[in-house]
């Protein structure tokens, strides 16, 4: 085993910090939807159309896709460095996931600014 | 009582595989580490490391029928025959149950784990308040005997890279005491992806801690320092 120069990379707990505050975000987000949900029960397209067209339904559907977007990427990245060991690959995997990610979130945008 | 034992001889052996041993209980065997040592009054060559013989001196942990554990603590009375034992996972093993523990005990020392206090040492010791001293309650009482960061995916993953539990909970048995001066240099030290933060919660150590300590609580606490210096 390598040795490591023991001491911090003086970062890391913005990562963390954002997962716990992203997690917060969507569970809040998913009492707001059961809740519109069971109060105006939509039963088809148009109903549903309806629900999202307010605009704070937007945003906040919009700050959940996004927290878990963010979320997913430390929680990917995570995973990458425990089991990804060849920094190449580690670092391919890294830049998909992110521009997956990215593409993700404008479809996402897209999606609800067009019901 | 049947015991199932990994024995591995690196000078013999090409590859590990289990012996069984079959013996009969006296009524004076009461813990693990009893039985075992009349294992090795029946066969010499099987290699195991203990001490104290009473749970203080973390010497004798194993992994007890896919747990870690001390073998001096513990009862037979609890286990289910047969007994699997193997040594404990994620280290080098040097020979049978022993394992070879410098990486652990190099990520132990890279926490500083000492008090750091520039004052002039005074003629006494460096007092506490009563209050103060509770802190290191659940702290001081590790024994190091490695079954909490050798059950921890995360050290078996990046055992040169993370701290692990029993490293971290003496690194925050030291951000604790009241008469140490070295706390943001110590977070300094931690606030890493690695060193800390592949701690992901999972409290294998928890389960597994022999003296009933909580390494997740203080690692939880190291994050609340981290976060209170921050924000």
């Amino acid at each position: 085993m390598v040795g490591r120069n023991t001491t911090g990379a003086h970062y890391g707990l913005k990562d963390w910090l954002v997962q716990r505050v992203t997690a917060v975000v969507m569970a809040a987000y998913i009492i707001i939807f059961a809740a519109v949900y069971f109060v105006t029960f939509p039963q088809d397209y148009f109903s549903w159309s309806y629900t999202f067209q307010s605009q704070w339904m937007r945003i906040a559907t919009l700050l959940f896709f996004l927290s878990l977007f963010w979320h997913a990427w430390v929680g990917v990245r995570d995973i990458y460095m425990d089991y990804i060991k060849p920094t190449g690959l580690r670092l391919g995997l890294q830049v998909v996931t992110i521009l997956v990610l990215i593409v993700y979130a404008m479809w996402m945008i897209q999606i609800l600014w067009s019901v | 009582m049947l015991f199932r034992i990994y024995r591995y001889d690196p000078d013999k052996d090409a590859k590990p595989y289990t012996k069984e041993y079959e013996i009969e209980l006296r009524s004076t065997d009461r813990m693990l580490l009893d039985a075992l040592t009349r294992i090795k009054e029946m066969d010499d060559s099987l290699s195991l490391r203990r001490s104290c013989r009473e749970g203080v001196c973390g010497s004798d942990a194993m992994n007890i029928n896919g747990k870690n554990g001390l073998a001096c603590i513990t009862p037979l009375a609890g286990l289910k025959s047969p007994v699997d034992l193997r040594p404990l996972p994620g280290l080098p093993v040097i020979r049978d149950l022993i394992v070879d523990m410098s990486q652990f005990f190099k990520q132990y020392h890279s926490v500083k784990p000492y008090l750091v206090n520039e004052e002039p040492a005074p003629d006494t010791e460096r007092l506490q308040s009563p209050k103060d001293r509770d802190q290191l309650d659940g702290l001081y009482e590790c024994i190091l005997c490695a079954c909490c960061s050798t059950s921890c995916p995360s050290f078996w993953w990046n055992p040169d890279k993370f701290v692990g539990p029993a490293g971290l909970l003496q690194a925050y048995r030291f951000l604790a005491d009241s008469r140490d001066q070295s706390t943001s240099q110590r977070l300094d030290n931690l606030e890493d992806p690695y060193r800390l933060f592949r701690c992901h919660s999972i409290m294998n150590c928890v389960d597994v801690c022999p003296k009933g300590l909580n390494p997740t609580k203080a690692i939880g606490k190291i994050k609340d320092m981290l976060v209170k210096r921050m924000v």
